[in-house]
């Protein structure tokens, strides 16, 4: 008996051996199912979805203009203390004061792209970009500024 | 209880515990094996395991501690950094007690989005776990194939929630944004990909005489075993020990659902293994019944923009995929928690590692380990 179970095992390995080789095989055979990406060569063709959080940038429109109020909303719902909001006071034509936004300070390092910022913000300053390659050489150039400089707030936000 | 570590010192003047003819090795903390930075040492006579003591303290971030001075919706993202392969699993449960002591309903759609990710995240976690013990037997293609499936749902996620692992999408009241539209198009193509594929699961591995040799009577753990080490998920399921939560408490919408838990009695390395790929087919069923059937409506409930628990207790629990996570919340009815305690899967399902392969030969080690389906960051937050 001991015999005609070892045969059978022995048959039986080779069967499954078989049965995986096979899979093997058929990948070898059909180069078209094969779905790795050729990152970095791929770099033009690259689409990342929308959604996508990368890091959080202040978008300025065509008269560098930005919808960024200084209410400091982002800098409170941060986890991490990222974001520091720098406001100073604007004399509006009227001669009365105003609180704007001097600097939004940004620091990529300690982001961990929760997009908490985002939500909290009241008037739609602020998004994600899709950007992902982030090492530099220096890490000073992970602190950036988002309002570009000499850009102010577009007229009507509130 | 916790002893200083003795690898340090003159190996000579360690008193063994196997007597003489015994020696201790040292896999870990930097290993592939231990999927992280696990530290074992172990005390061997000749190839077999006398003992095996758990080092832990490397990715030590004290994650419950700084939950304490961040707020409700804040404290959310940091669990994503406990077990991340099942990230959103986690952000589920702390969304769960936030909102069970807030007493905030959440709307249909929210509910069923929830279920629906959490469901796709444990297809992808089972996948990875797949391909990883596949590897820690000797087999290399398997890893590629399970990424395969498991790449697909990270593009889903990466669509509708923004990021492949750490998502973040849950929020005290609903998910964060609505699901994108291509998503239900993406979740079906994913499902027909998956049925055209899971046959190549049980060809390159499952009837494997090789692997079925190595993962049958290996590492068999008892009902009572698993019971007494406070072991769930699939590690107890092997053993046939009843746990899902999500069968016997259930939380959001799946007590409407139909789906099995599923149960091996055999206990060893072998019935785990099983277990888990039966498990991805019940998600399957679940994703399919969901699909098609989003409610409409808000996919979030209107919260105040500052949350203050009640003063109290709160205590809420999920199957992840590895097992029951429970989040304890102490409110003293400020903005941030007073006290938070996970109790996480696979702190218990560690601790058993030692029962389950004294006496086994070093070689099977690894093998029975992988069953466990490990991840450090789990255990050590
Ligand atoms: S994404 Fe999160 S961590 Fe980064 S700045 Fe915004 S709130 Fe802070
Ligand atoms: S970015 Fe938004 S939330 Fe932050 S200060 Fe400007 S307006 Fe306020």
């Amino acid at each position: 008996m001991f015999l005609v179970d070892y045969i059978k095992d022995v048959f039986g390995a080779i069967k499954s051996l078989a049965t995986g080789m096979k899979r093997t095989g058929y990948y070898f055979t059909h180069h078209k199912e094969i779905i790795t990406q050729q990152y970095p060569d791929n770099r033009d063709t690259l689409n990342l979805p929308e959604r996508f959080k990368g890091e959080v940038v202040m978008p300025h429109d065509e008269h560098n203009e930005h919808r960024c109020t200084g209410c400091t909303a982002c800098e409170l719902a941060c986890p991490n203390g990222t974001i520091k909001v720098i406001t100073k006071f604007d004399i509006t034509p009227d001669g009365k004061k105003k609180k704007a936004i001097d600097k939004l300070v940004y620091h990529l390092e300690l982001c961990t792209m929760c997009n908490l910022c985002v939500e909290a913000c009241p008037s739609d300053a602020i998004k994600m970009a899709q950007t992902f390659e982030h090492s530099v050489f220096d890490r000073s150039q992970l602190t950036k500024v988002l309002n570009k400089p000499g850009s102010k707030i577009m007229e009507g936000v509130e | 209880m916790y002893r200083e570590t003795q690898i340090v010192s003159d190996v000579s003047k360690v008193p063994l515990e196997g007597g003489e003819g015994t020696f201790t090795i040292n896999v870990g903390p930097q290993h592939p094996a231990t999927h992280g930075v696990l530290h074992l040492v172990i005390t061997l006579n000749g190839e077999t395991i006398i003992n095996i003591e758990p080092h832990l303290g490397y990715i030590h971030r004290s994650i419950e501690k700084m939950c304490e001075s961040l707020t409700y919706r804040q404290f959310i993202y940091v669990t994503s950094r406990m077990d991340y392969l099942s990230a959103h699993i986690n952000n589920h449960a702390c969304a769960l007690c936030v909102e069970k002591g807030m007493q905030i309903e959440v709307p249909a759609r929210a509910q069923v989005i929830r279920v629906l990710m959490d469901e796709l995240t444990r297809i992808a976690s089972h996948e990875l776990w797949w391909g990883a013990m596949a590897m820690d037997v000797g087999a290399f293609t398997p890893f590629f194939h399970a990424f395969r499936e498991r790449e697909t749902i990270n593009d889903i996620m990466e669509e509708t929630c923004g990021a492949r692992l750490t998502m973040n999408y849950m929020v005290p009241g609903g998910v964060m944004h609505d699901i994108h539209p291509n998503f239900q198009k993406r979740v079906k193509d994913f499902l027909q990909l998956y049925k055209s594929k899971i046959h190549e699961y049980d060809e390159l591995v499952t009837g494997n005489i090789i692997f079925q040799n190595r993962m049958k009577g290996v590492g068999v753990l008892s009902a009572e075993d698993v019971i007494s080490y406070g072991c769930t998920g699939p590690v107890a399921r092997g053993s046939g020990v009843s746990c899902d939560i999500r069968k016997l408490y259930p939380y959001e919408i799946y007590d409407k659902l139909e789906f099995d838990e599923v149960l091996e009695t055999a206990g060893d390395s072998f019935a785990r293994y099983l277990v888990r790929l039966k498990e991805m087919n019940q998600s399957i069923r679940i994703v399919e019944q969901l699909i098609d059937n989003i409610p409409e409506g808000d996919f979030q409930a209107k919260t105040k923009a500052v949350l203050k628990l009640p003063k109290g207790e709160f205590y809420t629990r999920v199957e992840t995929a590895r097992g029951e996570l429970g989040v304890y919340i102490v409110s003293e009815g400020g903005t941030t928690p007073y006290r938070i305690k996970f109790r996480s899967p696979g702190f218990s399902n560690l601790s058993i590692l030692n029962h389950m392969v004294k006496g086994a030969k070093i070689g099977d080690l690894i093998a029975a380990m992988g069953t466990l389906d490990l991840v450090i960051p789990d255990i050590d937050r």
